[in-house]
């Protein structure tokens, strides 16, 4: 009994800070699903939402809840069943829900959802041991068009966007995307671990991750996959290296199908006044996300063209047919 | 070494505040209550809390969530033993022997034995932290998948110490487990194996799922099915309920042997808890002068896991620390703390707030303290639990089961799954098949796979490359030796009784 005691203790704790930060204007209460197990890319999103919807004054509350699972597919197919015309309903996706649909062969796809804005991004980096031989972006190509069986790449899991801006790296130089030798990790520690044991010949990780290994010394930085440079990060993108590959790990914020104009303009009013809220900047300088808000038409275009992208991808390296 | 001391004496000065004291007693408070609860681990507790501590200062919320996952690793084995319900895969080895000395009235030595161990693993493991990390941590990351590819080997090699009376249905039991790790995406070519078209199989086998089912459920529907046959003997306090002269005599030394296989085995980027429990399990079962003993209750076989258990989760906070690679997954939402304060872990923070750093490592040391204090009273309130009538008893692990298994993954697949290894549980039990092997073979043969093959793919496909390491084939060479030796010993004993 003490023990039941002590965590309505806790929710009552979180439920009174929640209500100190909320000025009093908004009418939304907002139901936030973070479609993966707490802790990951996507719950830290959801999670970073509820707090500046609500301090920003765009939401009166925000209840997330996680539905973890097959990449995020779970969680998809309830929400489509769940938030059908409700406008009080979102979802947190993104890039790798995009993969994940095409390699668990979803029933359901994001074409069923109603896009309402991307949020953030984060870059890859294409990073090699500081021992190896390789010391740019052209050894590295040089490299895989003699073999590209012969260069290891160690990353995030099969399908991923890190697996995924490792093929479009090969096919950008030159090689054959479906020969590259990709060594998938389940986490970007772990990933991270191959590469510091010089087992691999690359890596590619989100930026974030590798930055204190680069700025110690023990992994040398060869590009990021950004369209232009970061600030804040001296290393050059790989398109002003003459290597045309952009990739960044988007994520976004989904509402149900068939949701009526009104109820969809709420929503996306609701987002753009979170997005540019002093509590959003906040959240972005601490995660180091990078802003690529884009709302409305043009972020169903843009997810459009990502679904296509991701599906071709998928197919060159022999993922899906 | 000098420095380093000072640098705690400074520390402790920072953990020794009477806020951050408070912040280290919450945690531990915490990370107990969410261990003892199958489901609610300590990853999941700190994530849930990084929302509210964002307004504490870094020190306080940092050393409070190092509260919490000692504290879990702690509460785990409480109902491991109590219950036979491993709240989480770590705690596995310690139910084998911890829920049998319960039932033979001496779950209050279990639990203390483990309460101690836990805090002399700990404290070794955090001075290790203290003195060696840096040092330590060139070691385990120059270790590559072969390397670990010959660690799990080992492990394996050791599995046939949960096998019991019989090789043959241990073997069975093994392969249902190894069958069972199959399920779900393949890892590195992300293809469905043994899918079956349901989407929640996609991630694989839950093992804290299926290790409840076999363990608790299957035990319960097992104790129903004989109750017109036996009558009641549980004895719920059998001597006294603390640990007496022989059992500490014989817990020092399991507790220092698990603290060797813990400590540095989690400190490898990819070592776990597992392994090490298993190590010290089969080793403890191994060195133990009374063999007759393990399968009936022996307390060498809680002080050994336990102790590993405890010093592996101190051992994962090295990588953490002077590298920021997370090991586990309380480990990434630590280092998720550390972000929210603009704090990057890895070589730097030791230069850059080495009074941040070294009040953590402080810190731990008094969480450890805590930890003692808080459970060592509670054991007598604990092995109370074993004097409630054994229906009502039962029906409440049940609950506890199912209730622990939806808070973990709210889904009707996920509790079909656990009510089928329940009555699968209950069939082994019936005849006479081990349980423990097909935990063992879903936790280490998707990770040996795995690491198999990353070791071929890095190696293009060479075979050699799976002994060119001197770890790799240092670690083969003992497992083919823990192999061989006792047939040979045994071929020689028939010998030479042949020859008199």
């Amino acid at each position: 009994m003490q023990r039941t005691g002590a965590i309505h203790r806790l929710a009552g704790a979180v439920a009174l800070l929640t209500a100190l930060a909320a000025p009093a204007a908004a009418q939304l209460e907002l139901r936030l699903m973070a479609p993966a197990a707490p802790g990951g890319g996507w719950d830290q999103t959801a999670r970073s939402m509820q707090s500046a919807l609500v301090a920003s004054g765009a939401a009166k509350s925000v209840q997330v809840v996680n539905v973890a699972g097959a990449g995020g597919t779970i969680g998809l197919a309830q929400f489509i069943n769940s938030a059908k015309g409700d406008g009080n309903q979102l979802m947190v996706s993104g890039l790798v829900m995009v993969g994940a649909i095409i390699i668990n062969k979803a029933p359901v796809t994001l074409d069923r959802v109603t896009p309402i804005a991307r949020l953030t991004g984060e870059s890859v980096a294409i990073v090699v041991p500081s021992a190896s031989p390789i010391k740019d972006v052209k050894g590295l190509a040089a490299a895989l068009k003699a073999d590209p069986a012969k260069v290891t790449w160690a990353g995030g899991s099969a399908g991923s966007v890190d697996h995924i801006a490792a093929a479009l790296f090969a096919k950008a130089v030159g090689a054959d995307p479906s020969k590259v030798n990709y060594v998938a990790h389940s986490g970007g520690g772990e990933a991270l671990a191959a590469m510091l044991s010089g087992r691999v010949t690359a890596g590619v990780s989100g930026y974030a991750e590798v930055e204190q290994q680069v700025k110690s010394g023990r992994l040398r930085l060869l590009g990021i996959t950004s369209a232009e440079r970061l600030p804040g990060v001296a290393a050059p993108t790989l398109k002003e290296q003459g290597i045309d590959v952009v990739v960044v790990n988007w994520r976004s914020v989904m509402a149900g199908p068939d949701l009526p104009a009104d109820k969809r303009k709420a929503l996306a009013d609701a987002i753009e006044k979170m997005v540019k809220s002093p509590a959003w900047a906040e959240v972005l300088k601490q995660k180091g996300w990078e802003n690529t808000y884009l709302a409305g038409d043009a972020f169903a275009a843009f997810l459009k063209e990502e679904q296509v992208r991701v599906a071709e991808a998928m197919k060159a390296i022999g993922l899906a047919k | 070494m000098v420095e380093s001391l000072a640098a705690l004496a400074q520390g402790f000065a920072v953990a020794i505040q009477p806020l951050n004291l408070l912040f280290a007693l919450v945690g531990v408070f915490l990370g107990t209550i969410v261990g003892v609860l199958p489901g609610i681990g300590p990853a999941l507790t700190v994530a849930l809390l990084l929302p509210i501590t964002y307004k504490f200062d870094p020190a306080g919320s940092l050393i409070m969530f190092a509260g919490i996952y000692y504290g879990g690793m702690y509460g785990g084995s409480t109902t491991a033993i109590l219950l036979n319900a491993p709240g989480e895969s770590a705690s596995m080895a310690t139910a084998l022997e911890g829920n049998l000395m319960a039932k033979a009235g001496r779950g209050g030595p279990a639990l203390a034995t483990s309460a101690i161990g836990s805090f002399v693993a700990g404290l070794i493991a955090t001075l290790g932290i203290a003195m060696l990390a840096p040092w330590l941590v060139e070691i385990a990351i120059k270790f590559g998948y072969e390397d670990y590819f010959a660690l799990m080997v080992l492990a394996f090699v050791t599995v046939s110490a949960t096998f019991g009376n019989d090789p043959r249905k241990g073997l069975v039991s093994l392969f249902i487990g190894l069958a069972l790790g199959l399920v779900g995406l393949d890892k590195l070519t992300a293809q469905a194996r043994l899918g079956f078209g349901v989407p929640e199989l996609l991630d694989g086998i839950e093992i804290t799922t299926l290790a409840v089912g076999l363990f608790a459920v299957g035990e319960a529907l097992y104790v129903v099915s004989r109750r017109r046959h036996e009558p009641e003997t549980v004895e719920p306090i059998k001597g006294s309920i603390w640990m007496s002269r022989s059992d500490w005599r014989r817990s020092w030394k399991p507790w220092l042997r698990g603290t060797a296989f813990g400590f540095p085995i989690g400190a490898l980027p990819a070592g776990g808890a597992e392994i090490p429990t298993f190590l010290s399990y089969s080793t403890e079962r191994r060195l133990a002068k009374d063999k007759g003993e393990f399968g009936k209750g022996a307390i060498e076989g809680v002080a050994g896991p336990e102790a590993a258990n405890n010093a592996s989760a101190a051992g994962t906070l090295v990588p953490l620390l002077t590298l920021g690679l997370p090991t586990s997954a309380t480990a990434a939402m630590m280092l998720a703390g550390f972000q929210q304060y603009n704090l990057n872990p890895g070589p730097l923070l030791f230069a850059e707030k080495p009074e941040l750093v070294w009040g953590l490592i402080a810190s731990l040391f008094i969480a450890n303290v805590m930890l003692l204090v808080l459970n060592l009273p509670l054991v007598g309130l604990w092995v109370r639990l074993l004097a409630i009538p054994r229906p009502w008893l039962y029906a409440g692990i049940l609950i506890f089961a199912v209730t622990g298994t939806v808070a973990a993954k709210p889904s009707p697949i996920e509790l079909g799954m656990l009510a089928l290894f329940g009555v699968m549980g209950f069939f082994m039990r019936r005849h006479g098949y081990p349980i423990a092997p097909v935990v063992v073979g879903l936790i280490l043969g998707p990770m040996a796979e795995v690491q198999l093959r990353r070791a071929l793919q890095a190696g293009q496909g060479d075979p050699l490359v799976l002994v060119q390491s001197p770890v790799a084939a240092t670690l083969l060479a003992l497992a083919l030796v823990a192999l061989v030796a006792p047939l040979i010993l045994k071929g020689l004993s028939r010998f030479r009784r042949a020859e008199d």
